[in-house]
Order: C-alpha cells, then sequence, then structure tokens
C-alpha cells in the first residue's frame, strides 16, 4: 500500500488530521533538507512535501520564490532530489509527496521520472501548473507504479471542475484556501468550510487544505473542518531566516511542534 | 483542420499549464471569447475603433530605395507603426479591452518588455475608463524609461519587477500571479501569441488584420500574392499576425526572425529554435530555452521585445510543419537595419522591427527584381532612440 494512503487511513481512523508540512529541496543544501525532513517528522509531520525549484515558479509567492533561488543555488536538481528520498528512506517511512514545476518533469522525461521516483521512495506528485485536463503523459506512467497524482482545488473553482478534479485526484484533494498564490492570508474560513463540504460530496479522498496556513490557530481552524492542513509558506520563511545560523533544525521543529499540538482534537 | 484543437493544441504545443484558481478564468474566457467572434455587433464595434482610434487600414509601403540599394526583390512595408501608440500592439489591446467590458471586469493587467504592449494596454484603458496596472521587468525599465514614463502620464500604474533576469518573462509571471489573486475582477491583457489557450489563438485572431489588410494592398498594387513574408518573432505576435491569412498560400514563404543577440554561439540570445527544445513555461508547450534540467534560460537581446526564453506555440507547429521557417539576426545587424531604413528611407524602425529589417538585407539580395517581399515594420523606433544613442556612445 501507498505510505501516503496507509497515514491518511491510519489518521482517519484515530480521529486525527494530517500535518502536511512543505520545505524546498536544496534550501540550503540538499544535506540540510534531510536533516529537516528527520525533524519534521519527529516533531509531528504526518506528511513531507519537498518543493522542487524551477526558476519560473508562478503559482508561488515572494517567500517561497527566494526559497527556490536558494534551492537552485545550491546545486539541486531533480535527479539530486531523488538521491536524497533514497537516502532518507533508509531512516524513514514517512509519505513523501513532490512539488515540481512541470517542466522539470518534462525535462526528466514523464516516464522515467514516474519510474525513479517510485523507486527512489516518493509517494505522490503535485503538479500546481499542470491541471489534470493536462496530466495525460503522467497520468500511464504514475499508475503503472503506484504513484498518486493530488490535484488542487480553488476557491474559484466552478461545480463542474470540482467534480472532474475531486475524481481525478490520488492521495488527497489539494484545496486551495485563498484566491492567490502561495504565503498570503487566509482570512475566508467559512468559504474554506463551504468549499471542504461541496469536494466531499464528490470523493471519499481526504481534502487537504493549503496556502495561507500561517500560525498555530490557522491549523487548528482548517484541522477542524478538513483532513489535513498544508503549511508551506511559513515554515519556509524560517528555513530562510535561520538557513545559515546553526539554529535552523531547531527553530523549524519548534514551530512544527507549535502547530501539531494546535491541531490535536479536544 | 482548424488550429488550434479544441484544447487549445496547435499539434503538439500550446494548451493550458496553469493553477486550477486560473482555469474557470480562461474556461470563461475561451467561451466569451468564442461567442463574441461571431457576434456581428462586437465586430462591427472592433472594426470601428480600429479604424478611427488606432488608423487602420496602415500603408503598404513600396520602399523603392531600399528595393535599389539592395538590389534584388521589390520590398514591401506593412507600416504597423503607424498605428496609434507607435506598434502593432494596440491592435490585440483593443479587442482585449472589448472582451473585458463585456465580461464586466474593470480592471486590466498586462505585462510588457520593450513598453509597447504596455502603453498600448494603458491606452485603452484611458479611453474605455477602466483600472490598469502593467508589470515591468526593472531591467526592461532602464531600457524603456520613456515608455514607463508614458504609461504613467496615461494613468496606468506600473510595478517594477526585480525577480529573476527582470526582463519580460518575470514581468509575465508577476502578471500571472496577480490574476491568480483579483481574477475576480481583472482581465489579463497578454501582449503576444503566448500564454495558456484561448490567448494564443484569440491574440492571432486580433493581430490577423495583419495580413488579410496586406494580401489585399498587395493584390490592389501589384496584381499578385508576394514571395515572402518577413517579420520579427519575439512571443511572435505581430509575425502571426502577418502570416495567419496567407497561411494556406503555400506558395507563399514565412520567414520569422529572432533575436540572435551576441550570436547564438555565445550563449547570449533569444534563438529558440535554433537553441531550445520542447517545454512548458507560462502556461503553454512551445520551444523553449531551458538546461538540461528544464531550468529557464536567461537570454539576451539588444531589443527588450524579443528578449523572452518562449516562443509562440503556433510558431512552434509552423516550424515542425515545416510552413514557415525560422532564422535569427544578431544585435550588431539589427542596428545596422535601423540605420540603413533611417538613411535610405526615412523611417526609423523599432529595434524589435529592425531584426526583420535585417534578414531583408540578406535574403532579397538573392531574390530576383521580379519577386515581392512583405515585411512587417510592426513598431517605430522612437522608445529606441536613447538606447541607440547610448550603443554609439553619444550622449544627448
Amino acid at each position: 500500500m501507498n505510505r501516503l494512503d496507509h497515514t491518511l487511513t491510519q489518521l482517519r481512523a484515530k480521529g486525527e488530521k494530517a500535518l502536511i508540512t512543505y520545505i524546498m529541496a536544496g534550501d540550503p543544501s540538499l544535506q540540510e533538507t534531510e536533516q529537516l525532513v528527520l525533524e519534521l517528522e519527529r516533531a509531528g509531520a504526518d506528511v513531507i512535501e519537498l518543493g522542487v525549484p524551477f526558476s519560473d515558479p508562478i503559482a508561488d509567492g515572494p517567500v517561497i520564490q527566494k526559497a527556490a533561488e536558494r534551492g537552485l543555488r545550491s546545486g539541486t536538481s531533480l535527479r539530486k532530489i531523488l538521491e536524497s528520498v533514497r537516502h532518507l528512506r533508509i531512516s524513514t517511512q514517512i509519505p513523501i509527496v513532490l512539488m515540481a514545476y512541470y517542466n522539470n518533469i518534462h525535462a526528466f522525461g514523464e516516464a522515467d521520472f514516474c519510474r525513479s521516483a517510485a523507486d527512489a521512495g516518493v509517494d505522490g506528485l503535485i503538479v500546481p501548473d499542470m491541471p489534470p485536463d493536462e496530466a495525460g503523459p503522467l497520468r500511464g506512467p504514475a499508475d503503472a507504479v503506484g504513484l498518486h497524482l493530488i490535484f488542487l482545488l480553488a476557491p474559484t473553482s466552478t461545480a463542474s471542475r470540482r467534480a472532474y478534479v475531486a475524481k481525478e485526484s490520488g492521495g488527497f484533494v489539494y484545496y486551495v484556501s485563498i484566491t492567490g498564490i502561495t504565503g498570503a492570508k487566509l482570512h475566508d474560513m467559512a468559504g474554506v468550510r463551504d468549499n471542504v463540504a461541496k469536494i466531499r460530496k464528490h470523493t471519499k479522498t481526504p481534502v487537504a487544505v493549503g496556502f495561507g496556513v500561517a500560525t498555530p490557530d490557522d491549523a487548528a481552524r482548517v484541522a477542524s473542518v478538513a483532513d489535513g492542513v498544508i503549511v508551506g509558506s511559513a515554515i519556509v520563511r524560517r528555513v530562510g531566516d535561520h538557513g545559515q545560523d546553526g539554529r535552523l533544525v531547531q527553530e523549524v521543529g519548534a514551530f512544527v511542534r507549535s502547530l501539531k499540538v494546535a491541531m490535536q482534537p479536544v | 483542420m482548424a488550429i488550434p484543437d479544441g484544447q487549445g493544441r496547435f499539434g503538439a504545443y500550446g494548451g493550458r499549464y496553469v493553477p486550477e484558481t486560473l482555469m474557470p478564468a480562461l474556461l470563461e474566457l475561451e467561451e466569451v471569447y468564442q461567442r463574441t467572434r461571431r457576434d456581428k455587433k462586437f465586430q462591427a464595434e472592433l472594426r470601428h475603433y480600429l479604424k478611427e482610434y488606432v488608423g487602420r487600414p496602415t500603408p503598404l509601403y513600396f520602399a523603392q530605395r531600399l528595393t535599389k540599394r539592395l538590389g534584388g526583390a521589390k520590398i514591401y512595408l506593412k507600416r504597423e507603426d503607424l498605428c496609434h501608440t507607435g506598434a502593432h500592439k494596440i491592435n490585440n489591446a483593443i479587442g482585449q479591452a472589448l472582451l473585458a467590458r463585456r465580461m464586466r471586469k474593470p480592471r486590466l493587467i498586462a505585462e510588457t518588455g520593450a513598453g509597447q504592449h504596455g502603453v498600448a494596454t494603458a491606452t485603452v484603458a484611458a479611453m474605455f475608463g477602466l483600472e490598469c496596472e502593467i508589470y515591468m521587468g526593472t531591467e526592461d525599465m532602464q531600457r524603456q524609461a520613456l515608455n514607463v514614463f508614458r504609461m504613467r502620464l496615461l494613468g496606468s500604474t506600473v510595478t517594477g519587477v526585480d525577480a529573476g533576469s527582470r526582463t519580460l518573462k518575470d514581468a509575465i509571471s508577476e502578471a500571472m500571479r496577480d490574476w491568480t489573486t483579483n481574477v475576480r475582477t481583472t482581465h489579463y491583457v497578454l501582449g503576444s501569441v503566448l500564454g495558456a489557450h484561448p490567448y494564443p489563438m484569440m491574440i492571432r485572431d486580433f493581430q490577423s488584420v495583419i495580413g488579410r489588410e496586406a494580401r489585399k494592398q498587395i493584390l490592389t498594387a501589384e496584381g499578385r500574392l508576394p514571395d515572402c513574408l518577413i517579420a520579427c518573432v519575439g512571443g511572435g505576435s505581430n509575425a502571426m499576425g502577418l502570416f495567419h491569412a496567407f497561411v494556406p498560400d503555400k506558395k507563399v514563404k514565412m520567414v520569422g526572425v529572432e533575436a540572435g543577440g551576441l550570436g547564438v554561439a555565445s550563449g547570449k540570445h533569444a534563438a529558440r529554435f535554433e537553441g531550445g527544445r520542447p517545454g512548458v513555461l507560462q502556461g503553454t508547450m512551445t520551444y523553449l530555452l531551458q538546461d538540461e534540467n528544464g531550468q529557464v534560460n536567461l537570454t539576451h537581446s539588444v531589443s527588450a521585445g524579443l528578449d523572452y526564453a518562449a516562443v509562440g506555440p503556433e510558431h512552434s507547429y509552423y516550424k515542425e510543419t515545416n510552413r514557415a521557417q525560422y532564422t535569427s539576426v544578431t544585435d550588431d545587424e539589427a542596428l545596422t537595419a535601423f540605420d540603413l531604413l533611417a538613411r535610405e528611407e526615412g523611417i526609423m524602425p523599432a529595434l524589435e522591427s529592425a531584426h526583420a529589417i535585417a534578414e531583408v538585407m540578406k535574403c532579397a539580395p538573392k531574390m530576383k527584381k521580379s519577386q515581392i517581399l512583405i515585411v512587417n515594420l510592426s513598431g517605430r523606433g522612437d522608445k529606441d532612440v536613447q538606447q541607440v544613442a547610448r550603443i554609439k556612445g553619444v550622449t544627448l
């Protein structure tokens, strides 16, 4: 069974919500990325989302754009990220999902990439600039190796998009909580609740909410309406702040612990 | 077969590679556009503004002295430089502003490289009373300071983009982020045959007035079709605009001219067909300058309007099917052409269009005197005068 399905099923059985934490691979270096992944797990993360740095990240706000620039400067590539995942699999079985822009995957070769990623121990794939309408070239190769293709829905999505995207998405459905890019502020919790409920009418797949979840309080509120909480920019900002001062692992760990505590069912 | 297909594909190229947040807006835009393009009232409105406001039809001018000087084919210039605001860009900006009005979106945003599309969008926003914000790379703002001031005079906000190469590519990314955030109130007036479907098709349609006029004009002047069409290709909207009406005329050769920068061998250029391979950037699958990992390369050109890592997907299709040929000329060749056209014809071309003239200098002498060549003079050079002075070492 795919590690992602296993973890999300277990959490659901316990009545708990998944904490999904995003960091940019190679920021500040892939070696530190590996240390961070292990610390995120110790701090209570249930799923790791690894960003693949791309030169032109159209879905990302300034915090993740800068992280991608740092990742590229440290010489990070998709191939090297897969080596890191393979190395991590010696010490952890936490589900790992890659968030990569399509051109990096296209340059690797869709079929070759899916095989290599599954073989390294990747469980799922989020491609923010590839809606399911364009996912044809990935669908066959991903299904063949049991790699989930996770798609996004947004506040602007129409009923027909919700039905279509929810059906296509594997592992979980990624609901983008705001009309905007990563790192913006979350302010419409009622809208999030409504939309998550609408998505659930179309699928039994868990629904996780991301974009704009920045504080333990945000995490608690989102956990009360969704199956999973995705936190990205707020962690990546701390990686940027402490990447060079020796307190990186400690600072990120403390923040993620505070998110996890806030999400515990009362 | 009509291209693009229902998914916005020109053969293997095109498509809709955007965040889900934008998908409903693209689907709405496509639906509204498909409806309005057949709407007689919309077409009449568009014709009205193109005639009375833009000044169409633009002349097809026989460049007698240039023809004599080069000693070969008869050279005709399609004078898009005489459009209001000084370039072909306004043909598309008017069309999209009319669509935005129909969709009741009170705010326009646009990216700009050379500043011509930004000025065109700022102009139509002023005329229709719409709010307008233009994104421009800070490197381009420096190269095209005059156009930045023009946009501000027209009442638009110009927002500098300080990311990546600080040129057109980064301005497009920032405009897409704005659109993703404000999609409910905002229409994104993309300036070239780029981006996600329906933009490449829609912008081609709005620009195809260039070729429809030129075809009629050459038949009147010469009684026959031209042998060759030449246009510069950044995103490729002026080239697509000229080419489109001639695509079924198989005997008419079509040549697109990319920016060779300091020479393709130097790596400092924007010649996507010579130096790139298919990939996805900013919504579309097309020829793209990229490294082996799929990271987008930095580009270079003396001309901000050609300084972009990808090319319109329909051009990739014409390249692959051999319906058009693509070549490149260097910065130096373009500057020589700029001088030549100024001195022989009293016309200063935009540095973008000077690339097309440079290609004319290469191929006209090899053609017979009985042959006919049409070149799209897509913009005027006023905006480039300061930069040309700087390159020549002249202090103004």
